[in-house]
């Protein structure tokens, strides 16, 4: 994947993570995630459409998650929660939305932010995409930032989140 | 001051409540979408509107459209992650006063609705 498709998503994180959870985020070496690995516990996912296809996943392990949407919301979040769910849709609905608007002058839109909960579920993108996965960490534990994006290379569909099964 | 917050997600509708409380504001009614909202605006009253742009079954560009073709001049502020210049533009013709982007600082929310509301007084 071209450098210039990952830094938008790495600077849209951070600029989250500092603006909203008054807390820093240390990214380590992208590198490219096998299609049948599976993601953290809780994983929020957007789709791309238009100029740039294909979809991002935002996903923490069960207890990052509760600390992550606790420290987001100022209130204590429950494990399996709405509020957890929520919380953790909106967060990639930030990313990928600073993301987009880096890509200047290219049209692109995200659909509505979907959110899997449950140990070891994989998220299936395009079969001919390549997903590359950004380790993450901050305050409260670490989390992962998967994309599968690329530019369109042909009339693109509606933007639609990929689909996801248990591993 | 009464204000109406659109937006789907609970989450940032709480966070947009906790500032506007802090500033004093209430009562605060919510509404999930577009739609929603359709339905509030003739009993609530708002005198302003936070409005999200992306939600389900109607998006927040489309209520803004809806609600200034019924003729209402409540101010309105998009709280979007739509960041685009050419986005903006488009809020703006549709008839919102002014623009936050998420994620935001509560300073800056609270920055832009002192903004709009000073500048309404101004005009009227």
């Amino acid at each position: 994947m071209d450098p210039s498709t990952i830094v938008p998503f790495i600077k849209s994180t951070k600029n989250l993570f500092e603006t909203m959870l008054q807390m820093p985020v240390e990214m380590g070496e992208p590198s490219i995630k096998p299609a049948s690995a599976p993601s953290f516990d809780v994983s929020g996912i957007i789709g791309f459409a238009g100029d740039y296809e294909g979809s991002v996943v935002l996903s923490f392990p069960a207890a990052t998650a509760v600390r992550v949407a606790s420290v987001f919301t100022g209130a204590d979040v429950a494990t399996g929660s709405d509020d957890l769910t929520d919380a953790v849709g909106e967060l990639v609905n930030m990313i990928a939305g600073g993301a987009k608007a880096q890509f200047s002058g290219r049209k692109i839109s995200i659909s509505c932010p979907s959110v899997v909960v449950g140990e070891n579920h994989v998220v299936h993108g395009r079969k001919d995409f390549a997903c590359v996965q950004i380790p993450c960490v901050c305050d409260c534990g670490e989390f992962a930032i998967e994309l599968a994006i690329r530019p369109a290379r042909a009339p693109a569909p509606a933007a639609a989140a990929p689909a996801v099964a248990n591993a | 001051m009464k204000i109406l917050l659109i937006d789907d997600s609970k989450t940032m509708r709480n966070i947009q409540k906790g500032i506007l409380t802090q500033m004093g504001h209430s009562p605060i009614e919510e509404a999930v979408d577009g739609l929603d909202a359709m339905s509030k605006v003739g009993s609530f009253c708002p005198e302003l509107i936070l409005v999200d742009w992306n939600m389900p079954n109607m998006d927040g560009l489309t209520f803004v459209k809806q609600y200034r073709a019924k003729g209402h001049r409540t101010p309105i502020i998009m709280v979007t992650t739509e960041a685009e210049k050419s986005r903006v533009i488009e809020a703006i013709k549709a008839g919102v006063n002014n623009y936050v982007v998420k994620p935001f600082t509560p300073d800056i929310l609270s920055q832009r609705i002192e903004e709009t509301l000073a500048r309404v007084a101004q005009a009227a």
